[in-house]
């Protein structure tokens, strides 16, 4: 019954679009016709809906680890930005001489960048008591001032014209595309072995056991003699390389350089992917398809119909309300009684 | 007398810069303090700047702007209670939830006032006394939503500390399971806890799109919200504490500010940094007694409420 949730809220959503668009003044089945089915119609836009759903599914993956264990790691976005930061700047670093080996060495950059960058809070949440959740988010804040001051200063391309932004990678920077006619990249294979070891991780392992556990009953966590602290370390470790890994592929196969803004929110909408997926890898990969759809969506709406792009933004949003709130269906019976005072006490 | 007067000018900008920061931090501290913790002050804020700002165009009145940026937090936070209150999601990702639709409906909401112009609201010129030197600027010189917010402040320490009603919701905060006993009713008073919170967070964002800077942009909190947050934690949840954190953040911002226009060469990507790692460090260093934060936060904060008889 809990599998049922999502695709209620998914049609709540549906409906209320239906209505977002009606009071709009635009015809609401044109519009989700458009928002939901046109962007599969051709092969190129299928590419397009697997490249999306890359790097949410890499962030998400990483966030239903903390997410399950009760450690609130927020700032994927921050450390998804700090993975493309790491792979990039290796990437330009090497230029004019990069070879075979780049490939897999920044790929391993990006996780590491992210990776660190998630460990400042788990730092901090272990040795300070410092809340992950802000600490997690205000990195995300600097993380994206960062790459700001490095593709407008010190990295700009010196034939770029003074746009802010850096060099193309070199060719071993940037990930093969996969098929023709396309701009789907090998980075979705990325995804697919994170989302395989991610999978094993917490179905077969003790160590993703453990995760469970301190999330579900933390009293019964601390008797077993499970070690929070290493709870928090494992969980926002592993979403922190996930979450690099994202901006890694994203720099490396989609944008081929770094500019001001590399990511439209996958770090924030990958929060939903984790809940819209109940915390499950498979039900993360449905998901992440249907987010992604979702940004095409916007896009195909803004092209066709002159809509703005927020509103994507607003189904996002809209959709994880639905999400949480069907789940009291499923958690709680739902009586109708007159007043407390009638009854006995 | 020329150091005196770039004085005057950072305090009064730290003033000005942290009052959006009291505004949702003394909401949410309402709020923590009643057990529920709402995630979404960003979001609520941004909706009620826009809803402010759209407002004040359609009207011309900036005060009727500043009512419905209320109005549009308020409407915000409903949404938290029904589904965290009512129908008792988890608090800490609906809170999330609410920050998101937030950011998405206010860019949704505002496109097509990204570049208005409109007269913000202006601080006071009382004669004479706006023009007594030192004194003159930093009592008498501020706007009106300034002075509302020292009021806002002495109202909320008067409720907390010095009101039954205060007390009451204190307890609710602390435990509620005890309070359902002595029959108070725990989710109405959470429900009004948390729309004042909303309020509060409206009443931020109308300080940022209509007085701070008077315009639309996408996103114009720059988190904001989440300083506010931590500021409550900083606070230990006591609304002088919080306060005093707001006009720090606001002086950490002005500062970043003035140490470029002395024309240090300072990226300024790197300068708008300084208010999160300040924020970072300030919570690192206040969480580091466990105990303490244990002792001072609401026992019940972000536990759900469900009576079982």
């Amino acid at each position: 019954m809990q599998y049922a949730s999502p695709v209620i809220a998914a049609g709540l959503t549906m409906i209320a679009g239906i209505a977002l668009f009606g009071a709009l003044g635009t015809d609401p089945f044109l519009a989700l016709y458009t928002f939901f089915v046109m962007p599969l119609t051709s092969l190129y836009s299928i590419g397009e809906l697997l490249i999306k759903a890359t790097p949410l599914l890499l962030c998400a993956l990483g966030l239903i680890v903390g997410f399950r264990g009760n450690v609130w790691n927020i700032g994927a976005e921050g450390q998804l930005t700090m993975g493309a930061i790491a792979s990039g700047g290796l990437a330009l670093a090497v230029y004019g001489q990069d070879g075979p080996w780049l490939l897999p060495l920044m790929l391993l950059a990006g996780a590491l960048g992210g990776l660190a960058w998630a460990a400042i809070p788990a730092l901090l949440k272990t040795r300070f008591n410092a809340n992950e959740i802000l600490v997690s988010l205000m990195l995300t804040y600097v993380a994206v001032q960062v790459l700001g001051h490095l593709v407008h200063g010190p990295w700009r391309s010196p034939e770029g014209f003074n746009f802010p932004e850096t060099r193309t990678f070199g060719d071993w920077g940037q990930l093969p595309i996969l098929l023709e006619g396309t701009r789907l990249h090998a980075g979705v294979f990325v995804a697919l072995v994170v989302f395989l070891a991610i999978w094993l991780f917490l179905s077969q392992s003790f160590q993703g056991f453990k995760v469970t556990v301190a999330g579900q009953a933390p009293a019964a966590a601390a008797y077993a003699g499970f070690s929070n602290k290493s709870v928090i370390w494992l969980s926002l470790m592993i979403s922190g390389a996930a979450a690099g890994l994202a901006g890694t592929v994203e720099v490396m196969g989609t944008i081929q350089q770094l500019q001001p803004v590399i990511s439209p929110g996958y770090g924030f909408a990958a929060i939903i992917v984790a809940f819209l997926g109940r915390l499950h890898p498979v039900g993360v990969v449905l998901a992440s398809l249907l987010m992604s759809l979702m940004y095409l969506g916007g896009e195909s709406l803004q092209m066709s119909m002159n809509l703005p792009l927020a509103v994507t933004g607003v189904f996002q949003g809209l959709l994880l309300f639905f999400v949480l709130g069907s789940d009291v269906l499923v958690r709680y019976r739902i009586r109708f009684i007159r007043s407390h005072q009638s009854e006995p006490a | 007398m020329d150091g005196l007067d770039a004085a005057i000018t950072i305090l009064v900008g730290a003033i000005r810069a942290g009052t959006p920061l009291v505004f949702a931090a003394l909401g949410e501290l309402i709020a923590e303090k009643s057990g529920v913790l709402n995630l979404g002050v960003e979001g609520m804020m941004l909706v009620g700047a826009v809803v402010g700002f759209m407002a004040t165009v359609a009207t011309g009145s900036v005060y009727i702007g500043i009512l419905a940026s209320v109005a549009a937090g308020m409407l915000m936070a409903l949404i938290f209670g029904i589904l965290t209150l009512s129908l008792l999601t988890n608090q800490v990702a609906t809170g999330l939830a609410l920050t998101i639709f937030g950011v998405g409906l206010s860019a949704f909401l505002g496109i097509k006032y990204v570049g208005t112009p409109i007269t913000g609201l202006k601080p006071l010129e009382i004669p004479f006394l706006t023009d007594i030197p030192v004194i003159g600027p930093l009592v008498f010189g501020h706007d009106l939503l300034i002075y509302f917010s020292f009021a806002l402040f002495i109202g909320v320490a008067w409720f907390l500390y010095r009101s039954r009603a205060g007390l009451i919701l204190r307890a609710v905060g602390e435990s509620h399971d005890a309070a359902h006993a002595l029959g108070y009713s725990v989710v109405g008073i959470r429900y009004l806890a948390v729309l004042f919170g909303g309020a509060c967070a409206g009443l931020s964002g109308a300080y940022l799109s209509l007085v701070y800077t008077p315009q639309w942009a996408e996103n114009m909190t720059a988190g904001r919200g989440w300083i506010a947050l931590a500021l409550v934690v900083f606070a230990t949840w006591r609304p002088g504490r919080a306060m005093l954190g707001a006009y720090l953040f606001g002086g950490i911002t002005i500062m970043g500010l003035h140490v470029q226009a002395l024309g240090f060469e300072i990226s300024s990507h790197l300068v708008a940094t300084l208010p999160y790692l300040a924020t970072i460090i300030v919570l690192a260093v206040i969480s580091r007694d466990a105990t303490k934060i244990r002792l001072n936060a609401p026992a019940s904060l972000g536990r759900p409420f469900h009576p079982s008889a």
